[in-house]
């Protein structure tokens, strides 16, 4: 086989210097964190009035009290499919905009991106930009990297603190869980909790970066498989900026191209050497311009000096991209200083390449947005999320649930009467004390007795669940008695605000065993 | 192979291994440095699991591990902090009035659910899981009781037991087996006044000769009226509840062999508080009186 050096395996990581950079896509990034970031550290800290029994936090996930506040909205645990509902709401979305726009929630949402956006912000703030960092990084151990190192570190130690503590703000009354967690008072769980995500914001967005996207991330995998040849992604229209050059080699191939256009006339021939893709029909090709003339793309690596993931953009669709539209932002910023059209790095879909490389204009993002596809997506999205609201609004503030006792089905009392027992779990979501009325129907035979209780009332505490004994008993020799099953449905009636429920159950009869 | 750039697939240009296969490379897509430095640091920790923690089995056992942790040694611990939890609330049934506990009381809920535990542990192997019996077992979910279904009764059935040779205070009773000194018509005739008494299809003839037997050799215990003695744990005739059965077979078995249920008593190995906690559990069940 090969004598040659023996091949490495393991690859160290290339440290990347983003540089600064200016522009609509950064523009809307810095709003998007702003708005995200604000959102999660916030949120705990707003107060939301539900009366003198329930906490007054707008946003709660009470796992103790086994409830969940969502300002106006209280999800008990029989309730989860909320939560179900809004997982598969969130996962369609996801696709939704995957399949709209690419690896978007990647670029502009993902809390990988945002915080390590964030963490460049101050590794920037403090170290300067692009070439300093790369001179400190380089520079040995002297006072003064140490003292950046420090400072830089520090702030970043701070956010993750934040980070981590915002998180069991959320689990917890923020203003006693803060003034606890001062006091060295709050539960262990607390300061696990924040030191987990303090460690792991620390190292995700300081040091791990985009190797969390390349290496450890299944989203990126996943993702290809939703994106079609109408989903707008950023790339590089190498048709335009092709070939690439500055200086001397621009003005040869200037000189060039001029010269073989007057021997040839104008022409359509192939260009860059293609990789064969799947799917795609070479035969079919694509016409290109002129390949000699100097495309745009004065290889000035504007797009790749400010690449998070430290890629450069015109080798194509890549893994490694998590597609922040940055590169498209520092292209455009240097095609406006050149004279030449924005857009040689832009969010293009592929079947653009086609009509553009024909020499036809694209589609309006519109037409790329809205087809078939996003549109169906858009549809189940939104009739879950209907049902959800529907849910939400036609439940009850009162609930019955009924498990018949099965060991034994029935029992026979002295007088011949069969008995059936019942569980019968009362909740009561309102935030005051209420008696609930129990009855039964289905058969005038049957008689209805509460365990414990000579009334048909229960009381149920504020905001609580009674788990209730219920006894149904048909007379012997009555229809209920000698049926082997019968139909019944259990109502459950708020004695102050007259509001209803029912579950149905089976009264079993005498049969021969 | 291309010269002087060996190992590089012409098509991707990327490295390759050196690999070939009838022509076919491997190409190297190097991991992540620190990927490996995180498999040695998974080493290095599961080196330092295996001192720290049981981990390597003997014949009998595993090594215990430099921390002397143990799972059995965990449960324990969490055992004796809900025992300590709930210490308060145990004492405060132990001292107890049953009779006068009210049922919003923290030591009642506390006793039912811990009773609960202590049925299954110890009663469901003859009384059943759900309490419904069997035959010859008593089922408690019913209103009709042997030896008395009051808390105080109850408490006492589950201390002393019934018909044992080991408590002293045992509930005591003993039918005769009939078989021994009454005539087969006789018991033939008994039978059909019973099967009268609860309201059941009989001989009426017969009945009416069966009367004059049970009230010579059963009313003692069963009284005229058929309805049972508690004292003696003698059942109640008239009802639809059978502890052995009510058809006509049964029945005439039982006059002729006798029955002799046997309760352990659960005083020595039952402490103050479970008896109480199952007494107040069984009492729940649908029949207390």
């Amino acid at each position: 086989m090969s004598d040659s050096e023996p091949t490495a395996l393991y690859a160290a990581r290339e440290p990347i210097f983003p540089r600064r950079v200016s522009g609509l896509f950064r523009t809307l990034k810095w709003w998007i964190m702003g708005v995200t970031l604000g959102i999660y550290y916030l949120t705990p800290w707003i107060r939301w009035d539900r009366g003198p029994n329930l906490p007054d936090q707008g946003v709660l996930i009470d796992l103790a009290g086994r409830r969940f506040y969502f300002f106006w909205i209280e999800i008990w645990p029989h309730e989860l499919y909320f939560v179900a509902g809004l997982l598969i709401m969130a996962g369609v979305g996801l696709f939704l905009f995957t399949s709209a726009l690419g690896r978007v929630w990647c670029g502009y949402a993902c809390p990988q991106t945002v915080w390590t956006d964030l963490f460049l912000l101050v590794e920037r703030w403090i170290e300067g930009d692009r070439n300093a960092r790369m001179r400190l990084w380089k520079s040995g151990w002297t006072p003064r990297k140490i003292r950046l190192s420090l400072a830089k570190w520090a702030l970043w130690m701070l956010i993750s603190v934040a980070t981590g503590g915002a998180w069991v703000f959320y689990y917890a009354d923020a203003p006693t869980l803060l003034r606890d967690l001062i006091t060295l008072d709050a539960a262990p769980v607390a300061y696990f909790t924040i030191m987990i995500l303090t460690g792991t914001t620390f190292v995700l967005g300081g040091f791990m970066r985009e190797q969390i996207c390349i290496y450890m991330c299944p989203w990126p995998r996943i993702q290809a498989a939703m994106m079609d040849e109408e989903t707008l992604t950023v790339a590089y229209r190498d048709w335009r900026g092709e070939p690439r050059g500055k200086g001397t080699k621009r003005r040869a191939l200037a000189e060039r191209a001029a010269a073989s256009a007057q021997a040839a006339g104008p022409r359509i021939g192939g260009r860059s050497p293609r990789i064969p893709m799947p799917g795609i029909d070479p035969a079919v090709g694509m016409p290109e311009p002129a390949r000699d003339e100097p495309g745009d793309c004065i290889d000035c690596n504007a797009c790749v000096n400010v690449c998070p993931v430290g890629i450069d953009i015109r080798d194509g669709q890549q893994l490694a991209c998590i597609t922040c539209a940055l590169c498209i932002d520092a292209c455009d910023d240097v095609m406006a200083r050149i004279g030449k059209p924005r857009g040689l790095i832009d969010y293009v879909a592929f079947s653009d390449e086609k009509r553009e490389r024909a020499g036809q204009s694209s589609l309006s993002v519109w037409r790329h947005v809205l087809r078939p596809r996003t549109v169906a997506y858009t549809t189940l999205w939104s009739l879950i999320g209907l049902a959800l609201l529907y849910a939400l609004f036609a439940r009850p503030e009162i609930d019955i649930t009924v498990a018949p006792v099965r060991n034994p089905q029935f029992v026979v009392l002295s007088d011949g009467s069969i008995r059936n027992a019942y569980d019968v779990r009362l909740r009561n979501k309102h935030g005051e004390d209420r008696p609930f009325r129990i009855q039964v129907a289905g058969d005038a035979a049957l008689r209805l007795d509460i365990e414990g209780i000579d009334a048909t009332q229960v009381p149920v505490p504020a905001d609580d669940m009674a788990h209730q004994r219920v006894y149904v008993i048909a007379s012997a020799n009555t229809d209920p008695a000698l049926a082997d099953a019968t139909s019944i449905r259990f109502w459950v009636e708020d004695v102050i605000s007259g509001e209803r429920a029912y579950q149905d159950s089976v009264f079993n009869g005498r049969t021969e065993q | 192979m291309m010269e002087g750039r060996t190992d590089r697939d012409p098509v991707t240009g990327t490295e390759t291994t050196g690999h070939d296969w009838d022509g076919i490379q491997e190409l190297n897509t190097p991991l992540p440095r620190w990927w490996l430095w995180t498999f040695y640091l998974t080493i290095v920790w599961g080196i330092g699991y295996c001192i720290a923690y049981p981990a390597w089995p003997l014949i009998d056992r595993a090594t215990a591990g430099l921390l002397g942790y143990s799972t059995r040694a965990e449960v324990e611990a969490q055992i004796a902090k809900v025992d300590a939890r709930n210490a308060e609330v145990a004492a405060r049934l132990a001292s107890a009035d049953l009779a006068t506990l009210e049922r919003d009381d923290p030591a009642y809920h506390y006793g039912v659910a811990g009773g609960a535990a202590v049925f299954r542990a110890h009663c469901s192997q003859c009384h059943g899981a759900g309490a419904a019996g069997a035959l010859g077992y008593p089922n408690l979910l019913d209103d009709d009781w042997l030896w008395g279904g009051t808390l105080d009764a109850i408490a006492a059935t589950v201390r002393h037991g019934i018909r044992n040779d080991t408590d002293d205070d045992a509930r005591w009773s003993e039918m005769p087996a009939y078989g021994e000194f009454l005539e087969v018509e006789q018991i033939a005739a008994a039978t059909e006044f019973v099967l009268q008494l609860s309201g059941q299809a009989h001989d009426a003839q017969l009945a009416a000769s069966g009367a004059v037997v049970f009230a010579d050799e059963c009313a003692s215990c069963h009284m005229e009226s058929g309805t049972g003695d508690r004292e003696n744990g003698a059942p109640d005739l008239t009802d639809a509840i059978w502890l052995y059965g009510g058809s006509r077979e049964s029945i005439i078995e039982s006059i002729t062999n006798s029955r002799f249920g046997v309760m352990p008593a659960w005083g020595p190995r039952l402490d103050e508080v479970e008896i109480k906690a199952v007494t107040l559990y069984v009492h729940q069940l649908g029949g207390g009186e």
